[in-house]
């Protein structure tokens, strides 16, 4: 970044960067088109397969419904993952301060990851209000990378620096703080970028798990209930909108990822160059 | 605190040393594997002197430096200090820069000050002199990232030396280096400790490297490590790059190679 490469061996990454957002846009395209003329050749009917156009239409119509649903499947998601930040990086500090601890609590995090959550769902929607249940769902899936990766970051702190901090004499808390946190944070912006993304996927399976037993206000609930009144068009703008949610949060997660580390760490250098 | 002072005058004679500042007493480590690193390892280091721990690889000499340095406890023996020195006023250099890459050189050897608890107003002063000590005066808001291997070796040092260490250990510094840049670093680390007149105890497994720098030699055995030989390197100071390529030069280190070769061939 600091010296400018010579000219013709910029024209090449520059090329391929060019292609990458070409390339999928294209491929977009031309899946929408033919999406678009298989529903017009066919003839197919909107309550079996609407065309781009309609479900484009029907985002638009229903957006007051549509983006409120929105709205609450977004708000699950991030309670989510606050949640599951603040008990991923705890646990994971509480971890690499006591072997015990560590010993006794990760098998049952481990269970907990490995359960799939939409059997866990409708235990929880038999006791917890459906919202709850929702967020807790939520949250399973979405705490285990982070505590997993945080934990690991904490443990790969260099082991020289490690000794450093003991020669002068430093507490835990400073060791902590001035070491294991920055040394973990790669490891950690690693784990929320994929907790992100399965929080959307809790919220939404457990939305869907909950069903008409919940008040029902999420998109997932609305692609159900879309689903039973056959209002084909509906379930696809709603799907539309959760993807365009999880790609919103990926890309947020990813900036916040290069803006932390962008000074110094080698993922973010790799861009560089 | 009359017998540093003393040993500080005499320093300018070369070869002549203080008194001792830390004894190692039948010091023996055994580690829970099994191995045994150390055996009955007895020496002195004495005040103001550049020594150099010299071995194979393995031989236990960087966990020599560990015990000193109070990261490790002997598992038998003891190692006393003299006239109120401690493992607290020790400096550190790991074979690796073991920089934290998170943040700015001066922030890097500002460290040592922040965990002993210095206010940052105090500490700069004492970072900006550390640091041109070694040369990098202006490098001090770069990243680690941004440094040469060499220059992220200066940054450990000055890191090292920003509290003012009464001994100063190093733990093959220079090893994963470049020639070229060995050698300055050789150079300017010479240079540092007749102007700080501090203490160096340095581990190498380069005879040529130890020759040029030391004033005194203790050659190891392979594991279980004690000590095979002494040698005091008796040069006029200062030393430079002629020293290098003098005759005395390689006289020392023809017999110190011959004397390793033969505690190689013992074992």
């Amino acid at each position: 970044m600091a010296t400018r490469p010579p000219a013709n061996e910029r024209a090449a990454p520059h090329a391929e960067r060019r292609l990458r957002y070409l390339l999928p846009v294209l491929v977009f395209a031309a899946a929408v088109i033919g999406w678009d003329l298989v529903v017009r050749l066919g003839s197919i009917p909107p309550y079996i397969l609407p065309g781009p156009s309609l479900v484009m239409q029907t985002l638009a119509d229903d957006w007051g419904v549509l983006s409120a649903s929105l709205m609450v499947t977004l708000k699950t998601t991030a309670l989510a993952l606050i949640a599951a930040t603040v008990g991923g990086v705890l646990l994971a500090i509480l971890f690499a301060s006591s072997r015990l601890v560590e010993l006794s609590l990760f098998p049952f995090a481990v269970i907990l990851q490995v359960t799939p959550v939409i059997a866990i769902a409708p235990l929880l929607l038999v006791y917890l209000a459906p919202d709850t249940a929702v967020l807790v769902c939520a949250w399973i899936v979405a705490f285990f990378p982070i505590l997993s990766n945080t934990a690991l970051g904490l443990a790969s702190v260099d082991h020289h620096l490690r000794d450093l901090f003991a020669l002068y004499g430093a507490g835990r808390m400073k060791t902590l703080f001035l070491l294991g946190i920055p040394a973990a944070l790669p490891f950690f912006l690693g784990g929320l970028r994929i907790a992100g993304g399965l929080a959307l996927i809790g919220a939404v399976v457990a939305e869907i798990a909950a069903g008409s037993a919940g008040r029902g206000s999420g998109l997932a609930y609305r692609i159900v209930e879309s689903g039973y009144r056959l209002n084909v068009p509906r379930m696809f703008a709603a799907l539309l909108l959760i993807s365009l949610a999880g790609i919103a949060i990926f890309a947020v997660l990813t900036l916040l990822q290069h803006l932390a580390l962008r000074r110094w760490h080698e993922s973010a250098l790799a861009e560089e160059m | 605190m009359s017998a540093a002072s003393s040993a500080r005058e005499n320093k300018s004679s070369a070869s002549s040393t203080g008194g001792p500042l830390a004894a190692f007493r039948k010091v023996g480590k055994s580690f829970q594997n099994g191995v045994t690193a150390l055996d009955g390892l007895d020496f002195t280091v004495r005040e103001s002197e550049f020594l150099s721990l010299l071995g194979p690889s393995g031989c236990g000499k960087s966990t020599a430096l560990r015990l000193i340095a109070g990261l490790a406890e002997p598992s038998e023996g003891d190692i006393l200090w003299h006239g109120g020195a401690g493992p607290r006023e020790i400096g550190f250099v790991f074979q690796e820069p073991t920089l934290m890459p998170w943040t700015t050189v001066a922030q890097n050897v500002r460290l040592p000050l922040r965990l002993k608890g210095i206010a940052r107003r105090a500490a700069a002063p004492r970072v900006a002199e550390a640091l041109a000590l070694v040369g990098l005066g202006d490098f001090r808001d770069a990243y680690p990232r941004e440094l040469s291997g060499g220059m992220k070796m200066r940054v450990s040092i000055a890191r090292a030396l920003v509290t003012r260490p009464r001994l100063l250990l190093m733990d093959e510094p220079f090893a994963a280096l470049d020639e070229i840049t060995r050698f300055k670093l050789n150079d300017d680390l010479r240079a540092l400790w007749s102007t700080l007149q501090c203490t160096v105890v340095f581990v190498t497994h380069s005879v040529f490297e130890s020759v040029y720098l030391s004033t005194r030699i203790l050659m190891m055995t392979p594991r279980p490590g004690r000590i095979a030989a002494e040698f005091t390197i008796e040069t006029p100071e200062p030393r430079d790059a002629h020293f290098r390529t003098s005759p005395e030069y390689g006289a020392e280190c023809r017999k110190i190679s011959a004397a390793l070769a033969r505690v190689m061939g013992e074992d």
